[in-house]
């Protein structure tokens, strides 16, 4: 994917040679590289052994905003990466799921925000637990960096802190 | 009340930069409007029909006198003068320039205010009573449980683009001013036996489009436990609260799809995963907060002040408006007052000058400890006025037109903005509540009717809280003309009802009459001292559609 931001250890760098593509239904040609699909995508193509969470899957989940985060746990052991999807910025939902990925299903890989997503959000996303963002094609990846720090301050809890800040007040 | 501490400041300091940056991007076109939109909502920002409207949170209605002097100023700088007080406690100026709101904000965060979440679909400004600290029936302050709500929801990640709008409000008196069943969440703080502080948990009230009272989801939860029920309840609502049609988006909508049972189940199983981590609440945060809200120095007064007695005595007009205007306050020898925003055809409901709000301010500071409150009804409070001192602030408050004696009474109408202002509304609600208000002049006959709540919202979406009115007012539009339709029995508080609908719509120039024919039901039938609700409860809607519709001038 192009446009794409990443935190290492916390820091943000631009990535240029994602391999990473995101498959939008079955019925689209076959493409080289790694791919990221949606769940019930992803279930159809995978190997009895990756179902049984025996072996580890090439491909990328994309969550959907319906789709149960729940549903992932068998899986998660033997995942690349998952993303979730914001079919719009106001759609909220994948800051539920995100969360829940973190803090309930212990989910320590790639978690990459795909979609409708924009430098004015990103740091939502970043505190409910994503790590790597794909900004909208048309818009410039170096300007959406700027939104990710947000603010110094956040009284409730997140992925990412979640202690409130009156469990952190010095 | 409340001070900022650093991070408070912070907080606000950086959203003011924030936003002044998103604001020269829409201005340079780098954001689109539909990539604005909702960032400006939840900076309090509106595009109404004739300008921008810039909304500023008050918190649970508590501001002090030096802040109520740089709304003043935000007025006159910003504004044409004056700004129009809410149904959410909070202010609205609607004539305001996308270019200068920046520095609104920047001047409003010098006196400890913003406007962040005033509007959107996220958690808006909690709110409770006007008489929170100071009511006489209070079983305790919920002002700190308030403000710790108002932090915690105060940009939220998860929760700043939930499917819908989301209110919450407490109330920890005896009797409930604080409309709580119709909140998305409501809050009824109390004490057990064993002197614990416990929640009584409302969950899916809302007015709108379809509006419903909230019903019970949790009884006797420690206070502790505050943040992650909430956070609980949030977290639901933003998996599966619907998204395809706005009008089915509160958390309402969801809660009478599920039903309650299988609602309160899901929160509970979400809650039973956080309710012993850290989002757990401390004595010791308790503690921190409520020190902010310590009662002031009072005097140590006799319940009795012969000055005072003596004026109730000699001076009828005084009396009347004591008897209206001002509510038993805890300290003995002490009252809380309200100040009318609704004088009549003088000015609309909840609108207030700059040169009053100078003129609240240093009456604030005179008759009291230079703190007021800002009640739902959209009138102003002075929570610590000295008995004695009752007769001088009502000369005072005269003078800039704020002693009309009229608390409760019909012409007390809350109103939204409406077509004059307001790009949602289908019709016009202030020259309505004037017409009303015209009518209804005389005093005399005003205090015999009693309480009567009388609420005009311009839409649907019921920002006049029409619903909850005893008489509620509602702009339709039916071809392209304004209509309004009436219902009667609705009530805000404990016993809190919906109204019901009486018949077909009037024209604005019907009303005043359709309003006589109900107040003369009223009076025909009311027994002993038998409040207007009370009345229609007791004999039904029929006595008063046969005399509203009766009228030859009125269409059947």
């Amino acid at each position: 994917m192009n446009n794409l931001i990443r935190l290492l250890d916390g820091t943000p760098s631009i990535v240029c040679n994602d391999p990473w593509q995101l498959l939008g239904d079955v019925t689209e040609p076959a493409v080289q590289g790694p791919q990221i699909m949606p769940l019930n995508v992803w279930l159809a193509r995978q190997d009895e052994a990756v179902l049984r969470a025996e072996q580890a899957s090439a491909d990328g989940v994309c969550l959907a905003p319906d789709d149960e985060v729940e549903s992932l746990r068998p899986y998660l052991p033997v995942l690349p990466m998952i993303a979730i999807a914001f079919p719009s910025f106001r759609d909220g939902r994948a800051y539920s799921q995100a969360y829940l990925l973190r803090t309930r299903l212990g989910w320590t890989g790639e978690l990459r925000a795909v979609g409708d997503v924009l430098r004015d959000q990103l740091s939502h996303m970043r505190q409910c637990g994503f790590d790597a963002f794909a900004v909208r094609e048309d818009k410039s990846v170096e300007d959406a960096l700027k939104g990710l720090a947000g603010m110094s301050v956040v009284y409730g809890r997140s992925a990412i802190e979640p202690r409130p800040l009156f469990r952190r007040r010095v | 009340m409340y001070q900022y501490d650093e991070y408070d400041h912070v907080l606000v300091n950086e959203r003011v930069a924030q936003f002044r940056d998103q604001v020269e991007r829409r201005l340079r076109d780098e954001l689109s409007e539909e990539e604005f939109l909702p960032l400006r909502l939840q900076n309090g920002l509106y595009l109404q029909k004739h300008a921008y409207m810039l909304r500023v949170a008050i918190p649970y209605g508590t501001l002090a006198a030096r802040q109520m002097r740089a709304l003043a100023h935000v007025a006159r700088q910003y504004d044409r003068g004056y700004g129009h007080f809410t149904t959410r406690q909070n202010i609205q100026f609607n004539w305001i320039e996308l270019e200068r709101v920046p520095d609104i904000l920047e001047h409003l965060a010098g006196v400890e205010m913003h406007a962040i979440q005033t509007s959107g679909n996220c958690v808006r400004n909690i709110t409770t009573e006007a008489f929170a600290g100071v009511a006489a029936d209070e079983l305790l302050d919920p002002r700190p449980l308030a403000e710790i709500l108002r932090q915690w929801s105060t940009i939220n990640p998860e929760f700043l683009y939930l499917p819908r709008k989301f209110k919450i409000a407490l109330c920890a008196a005896e009797e409930d001013r604080a409309a709580v069943m119709m909140h998305d969440i409501g809050l009824y703080l109390y004490r057990d036996e064993a002197g614990e502080l416990l929640l009584r948990v409302m969950v899916g009230g809302g007015l709108g489009r379809t509006p419903i009272l909230s019903q019970q989801i949790r009884e006797a939860l420690p206070w502790r436990h505050l943040l992650s029920y909430v956070e609980a309840v949030l977290r639901v609502y933003n998996r599966h609260g619907r998204r395809d049609n706005k009008y089915k988006a509160r958390i309402k909508i969801l809660v009478k799809a599920l039903g309650i049972e299988a609602f309160a189940r899901e929160v509970e199983a979400e809650w039973q995963h956080i309710k012993d981590g850290p989002a757990e609440l401390t004595q010791e945060e308790y503690q921190r907060v409520a020190d902010a809200f310590v009662a002031p120095p009072y005097e140590q007064l006799s319940e009795l002040d012969l000055g005072f007695g003596t004026a109730l005595a000699q001076d009828a007009e005084f009396a009347r408006w004591v008897s209206r205007n001002t509510l038993a306050h805890k300290v003995p020898g002490y009252s809380a007052v309200v100040l009318s925003t609704k004088p009549g055809i003088s000015a609309p409901p909840g609108d207030v000058t700059a040169e009053q709000m100078e003129a609240l301010a240093d009456l604030a500071e005179r008759f009291g400890f230079a703190e007021l409150r800002i009640a739902h009804e959209q009138n102003i409070v002075l929570p610590d006025v000295r008995k004695a001192d009752l007769y001088a602030l009502w000369q005072a408050a005269a003078e800039v037109g704020l002693a009309t004696p009229n608390i409760g009474l019909l012409t007390d109408v809350i109103a939204c903005p409406g077509g004059d202002f307001c790009a949602l509304a289908n019709a016009k609600s202030i020259p309505i509540a004037q017409a009303i208000q015209q009518r209804f002049d005389d005093l005399d006959y005003l205090h015999d009717l009693g309480n009567i709540s009388l609420n005009i919202s311009g839409c649907m979406n019921a920002c006049g809280h029409h619903h909850i009115g005893n008489i509620g007012i509602l702009g339709v539009d039916k071809n392209g003309s304004e209509w309004y339709q009436v219902t009667i029995g609705g009530a805000q508080g404990k016993a809190s009802a919906l109204g019901k609908v009486i018949g077909p719509a009037f024209s604005a120039a019907q009303i005043p009459d359709v309003i006589d024919g109900l107040v003369r039901t009223f009076t025909d039938y009311r027994e002993a001292e038998e409040g207007f609700v009370d009345t229609v409860q007791r004999i039904g809607l029929e006595p008063f559609k046969e005399e509203v519709y009766r009228k030859p001038q009125v269409p059947a």
